[in-house]
């Protein structure tokens, strides 16, 4: 009991700590492949540092929603993060609070109030970026949820830590035609949700052209930082539940004991590394799409998870 | 280690694999701007068809479906894109955007639809037809048909248009193998020279139409028009 309440810990710890570092990586990743040095792999650990020792300045004209906003953006992946696989293979204490129906509100949540608090701050380009962030949202939201029936759908079950065993008892299952579409579909989802290259681009600093980044223009000092933390636990936390309930559900810890628990660190880090590299082919080869061609790509999305529904339903 | 004897699960579950990535395909089709990447999808689902065929033939061990799948493999992702790279000129690839008579999001919906559609329809065929490669094979290479048909219907672009008809004979192979493995092989030889000969008379029509008018719109081309009076 207390074991599990502990682990559970760990995992909350280990997104929280390793969530910058993912965005490091992937920042200095991009760099070398554009041949560039590129900043340190620690960059956004600095950047947190520093935010969090300025002064903080508040817009005039906004209300209370702009001040809670970035405490409930980083506070709700952390929620996330106690109900997904991250280390175990095997529930935890608090693994049963939600499912991921439950788990996809929760991010929700906290997008809601970033977008609340775009429109909030009375900057002309925070509602613009609060606006299509929302169109981003609601072409992904029947993705996600095609997916998600579809995953429960053959496990029988949305408790995260059980659908995991589904596709890989016996390994043949992996092949599953319905299992790759739905890899395929959750990735663009992945890159849609966390503002990566065909949708947004997270690098570009033209207003007009901004999709994610122009929801947190205003915030400064310690409201930055944990919009900042925030926005990358989300992406970790994303990439968590893809890759240890969609993908590699290998080398979790299978026994109820810390240094199994401590092993599974670095592998679920390569894990997410070779994700990584992955994102980074996408990024490099792809051009950000125009914005009304989103709706494509999220539509190619859903056409996806929806012929794995089809291939599920009809081949079994 | 794996079990490879030809009643293994995971022959069945490698042409499942292979079916769903030939169906994504097959949307690919419908919803690409670029002709240069109708071009490549129509490769690679012609790749994905002959393993199909291979995959098939060895758990038949049936010469003709190996015969199919070498065919398709020569022909269908080597030879019709060389010939057609040789007789339409390389600017018609160019091209950024490929008109169409509907936008794509609601192309894709009328694909799902006709997706559902092709389930529902082989699902009453596969009483009289078994194995569970049929399973896999006949809805997807019924959808496969259909929305190359689709394809065909809404481009207004010849070469789209093109792939669209030989795409629709992609899927319909894609059925037929799983439900005719003993199908002769001078039909399978008749078939496939028919499509290298489709492939090469669109070629030079479009060709034609493009030396003619200078554009390949063909959608442009439903009216008649006249010299106005002056």
């Amino acid at each position: 009991m207390t074991d599990r309440i502990l682990f559970n810990l760990i995992q909350v710890l280990v997104v929280m700590v390793f969530a910058p570092l993912t965005k490091g990586v992937l920042n200095r990743l991009i760099e070398q492949v554009q041949s560039k040095r590129g900043p340190s792999i620690f960059q956004p650990y600095r950047d947190i540092w520093k935010l969090f020792h300025k002064d903080e300045v508040v817009p005039e004209q906004s209300s209370w929603i702009f001040r809670f906003t970035p405490y409930i953006v980083f506070i709700t992946p952390i929620f996330v993060a106690l109900l997904i696989p991250v280390l175990t293979a095997y529930p935890l204490f608090f693994a049963f609070m939600g499912d991921m129906l439950g788990g996809g509100f929760i991010l929700a949540l906290g997008g809601f109030f970033a977008t609340l608090a775009a429109v909030d701050t009375s900057n002309p380009y925070g509602p613009m970026g609060a606006s299509r962030t929302r169109m981003v949202g609601f072409l992904a939201e029947p993705v996600f949820m095609i997916v998600f029936f579809t995953v429960s759908f053959v496990a029988g079950s949305t408790i995260p830590y059980i659908v995991q065993k589904q596709w890989v008892t016996p390994l043949t299952n992996f092949f599953e035609p319905s299992h790759v579409l739905l890899m395929i579909a959750f990735m663009m989802l992945i890159l849609a949700e966390a503002g990566r290259i065909p949708v947004d681009n997270p690098s570009g600093h033209f207003e007009l052209a901004m999709i994610d980044e122009s929801k947190g223009l205003e915030y400064s000092g310690r409201g930055a930082a944990l919009m900042k933390w925030g926005g990358s636990m989300k992406f970790f936390v994303l990439i968590c539940i893809f890759l240890n309930v969609l993908v590699t559900p290998w080398g979790l810890a299978g026994k109820q004991v810390l240094w199994e628990v401590l092993i599974s660190i670095p592998l679920i880090l390569l894990k997410v590394f070779v994700l990584l590299l992955f994102i980074v082919v996408i990024e490099s080869s792809l051009a950000k799409l125009r914005l009304f061609r989103i709706s494509e790509f999220m539509g190619a999305a859903f056409i996806t998870s929806v012929a794995a529904m089809i291939a599920q339903l009809f081949t079994t | 280690m794996l079990d490879l004897s030809s009643t293994s699960p995971i022959f069945s579950q490698l042409n499942a694999l292979v079916g769903g990535l030939f169906l994504l395909s097959a949307f690919g089709l419908v919803i690409v701007r670029q002709a240069q990447a109708c071009l490549l999808i129509f490769i690679i689902q012609s790749i994905l068809l002959s393993i199909s065929a291979f995959l098939l033939g060895y758990r038949d061990a049936s010469y003709h479906l190996l015969a199919v799948g070498v065919l398709t493999l020569v022909i269908k992702p080597a030879l019709i894109p060389w010939l057609l790279r040789r007789t339409v000129r390389q600017e018609i690839y160019t091209y950024r955007e490929i008109s169409q008579v509907l936008n794509i999001p609601s192309s894709l919906l009328i694909a799902l639809a006709l997706t559902l559609f092709s389930y529902f329809f082989a699902n009453s065929l596969l009483i009289i037809v078994d194995g569970s490669f049929a399973k896999v094979n006949l809805p997807i290479g019924i959808a496969g048909l259909l929305l190359g048909a689709y394809t065909l219907m809404v481009r207004r672009e010849a070469i789209p248009q093109l792939i669209g008809i030989l795409a629709m004979e992609n899927g319909a192979f894609f059925a037929g193998i799983s439900i005719s493995p003993d199908l002769p092989l001078i039909a399978e030889l008749a078939a496939a020279f028919d499509v290298l000969i489709i492939a090469l008379v669109m070629g030079i029509l479009t060709r034609t139409i493009h030396e003619n008018i200078g554009t390949t719109r063909v959608g442009a081309l439903t009216t008649l028009k006249e010299e106005p009076n002056q």
